[in-house]
């Protein structure tokens, strides 16, 4: 579903990736792990059209798309939950939800949004900034499934989260993967990472060191957070 | 700049009828900063735009009204609604040819290009229609006074306060109540993300350049009957257009409306109790509102 092939991306003289080259396939989640400034929410901006100083190809849906402007990215079908939540403050949840268009059939009704998120249902006519962290949270997720964007591109989702709504969001990524919606996903909870996953890239100085699947990500995860630094 | 009716009594210039008068003075003078300074700050917000020659669509609207009631005999009332309209259409022109084509670059450039435009603006009038102000009459049943509970207040004052306010108010509702609204409080607030989520902020920006521009304009056009029609009636004027946006906070639409009435009393107050500082107190009232809100009455922090 998305296919990248000798990124690299840089701001001015710095170069914050280096030649990476990595495939999500429908219905799989792929995190991205590495230290804070290891390039991986530039990664996720540069796919969602936001960090144009880029050389080497996007490709989504096999069509390449780096030449393309971000809103056109967003209808072709990728959803973005940026770190940080990118909630409008001078707008309601209710409208927060319903600002981005429906770009697909598979898209979320309201009504399921609020079944899902009864916390969002309450709050529908509050302001953006009203909302906890955590409710920000659910409703940046809530609205890239009602957008109902194939590939979701979450940074750090379950940042700042109580656990039990973790748990919540772990659920829904699983069942929304059943209907061939692939996730690609930047954490630092590694309980989190490993209990969504199917594959891990480890990206460190722009560069990605290891691909790995969940199985041996999970059989070296003291060696791997030690290297790491998580 | 204003022409200033001083209703002072004799005795104390404490005297509530006249702090009334001054009030309404205030309101009214508020009215045109509180349109004009909205129009700048949705193009600040949707653009990132500071539009210099915002002083010059105030000024082109009031020119216009006089030019339209003298060559073709169109009425205030008309003026209203056309010259609005006329404007919306050259903000468009202007944003197609123009400040389109400077989006991508630092702010610098729109600022000096619209700085540009705004000098070629007031040499074009000046060189059609000299610098001595053109004349207009108040229009018919809005001239003279009323009695309201013991104040005369001017009609003209209060139907400027009027008016202006209920022009706000039809903005907010556009605002908050439209789709069209919410993607333009969308994109003010933060285009890229705007764009992100699919939506196609290049396409709203034409049209919401010319409404800041015909908003402005409108506000020239309520001002043509009360102050000086002049080339050069926007030069100061957007200056404190400048100054009350950041009193109300960049980026803030209700920010923008709420200084510019609150800047306009504090010229009314000024002129009325401290003469010749009036101009300065807007400037102490900024200056004041920077150092202990560095964002604005309405801004956010993270915007300052």
């Amino acid at each position: 579903m998305l296919d990248i092939a000798g990124l690299s991306a840089s701001y001015g003289e710095a170069h914050v990736l280096n030649d990476v080259s990595l495939t999500v396939k429908p219905g799989e989640v792929v995190t991205l792990v590495g230290r804070n400034g290891a390039g991986k929410t530039t990664l996720l901006r540069a796919v969602m059209g936001l960090h144009r100083d880029i050389e080497g190809s996007i490709s989504f849906a096999g069509r390449r798309i780096e030449r393309l402007s971000p809103n056109a990215r967003a209808r072709a079908g990728i959803g973005w939950v940026p770190d940080d939540r990118g909630i409008y403050a001078s707008l309601t949840v209710a409208e927060n939800l319903t600002l981005p268009p429906v770009v697909h059939e598979s898209a979320w009704s309201t009504e399921k949004i609020y079944e899902a998120f009864p916390v969002l249902a309450l709050r529908r006519s509050s302001m953006g900034t009203q909302l906890s962290g955590g409710e920000q949270q659910m409703l940046a997720i809530a609205r890239v499934l009602r957008m109902g964007s194939r590939l979701l591109l979450l940074d750090e989702p379950s940042e700042g989260l109580a656990p039990v709504i973790v748990q919540r969001i772990a659920e829904i990524i699983r069942e929304i993967t059943t209907h061939d919606i692939a996730v690609l996903l930047i954490e630092q909870n590694v309980k989190f990472a490993t209990t969504v996953a199917d594959r891990h890239y480890l990206l460190a100085q722009g560069r990605i060191v290891e691909t790995l699947d969940n199985a041996s990500f999970q059989a070296r995860e003291p060696e791997l957070l030690k290297h790491l630094g998580i | 700049m204003t022409r200033v009716v001083h209703p002072r009594t004799f005795g104390s210039d404490l005297n509530m009828t006249a702090f009334i008068q001054y009030t309404v003075q205030g309101l009214a003078a508020g009215g045109f900063y509180a349109l004009a300074a909205l129009g700048l700050a949705i193009i600040f917000g949707a653009l990132g735009v500071v539009n210099f020659a915002h002083g010059s669509a105030y000024m082109l609207g009031a020119v216009l009204s006089a030019v339209l009631l003298t060559t073709l005999n169109v009425h205030f009332w008309a003026a209203l609604v056309i010259v609005p309209l006329l404007m919306f259409a050259f903000g468009i022109l202007i944003e197609r040819l123009l400040v389109r084509w400077l989006l991508r670059l630092d702010v610098l450039y729109n600022f000096l290009l619209t700085f540009g435009l705004s000098l070629v603006l007031v040499d074009v009038v000046k060189n059609l229609y000299g610098v001595s102000g053109l004349p207009y009459e108040q229009p018919a049943g809005l001239q003279g006074l009323i009695h309201v509970g013991g104040v005369t207040l001017p009609k003209y004052q209060l139907f400027v306060f009027v008016f202006s306010v209920l022009v706000c108010v039809i903005v907010w509702v556009l605002l908050t109540r439209t789709r069209a609204g919410m993607i333009v409080r969308a994109a003010t607030e933060d285009p890229d993300r705007a764009r992100a989520l699919g939506i196609n902020v290049s396409r709203w920006i034409t049209p919401v350049f010319g409404f800041g521009i015909a908003v402005a304009a409108l506000s020239g056009v309520l001002a043509a009957p009360f102050r000086a029609i002049t080339a050069t009636m926007g030069t100061n004027f957007v200056i404190i257009l400048f100054a009350i946006v950041v009193i109300g906070g960049l980026g803030s639409i209700l920010g923008a409306v709420v200084a510019g009435f609150l800047v306009g009393l504090v010229e009314a107050y000024g002129q009325a109790y401290a003469g010749t500082f009036a101009q300065i107190a807007i400037f102490i009232l900024m200056v004041i509102v920077i150092l202990v809100r560095p964002a604005g009455l309405f801004g956010r922090r993270d915007a300052a």
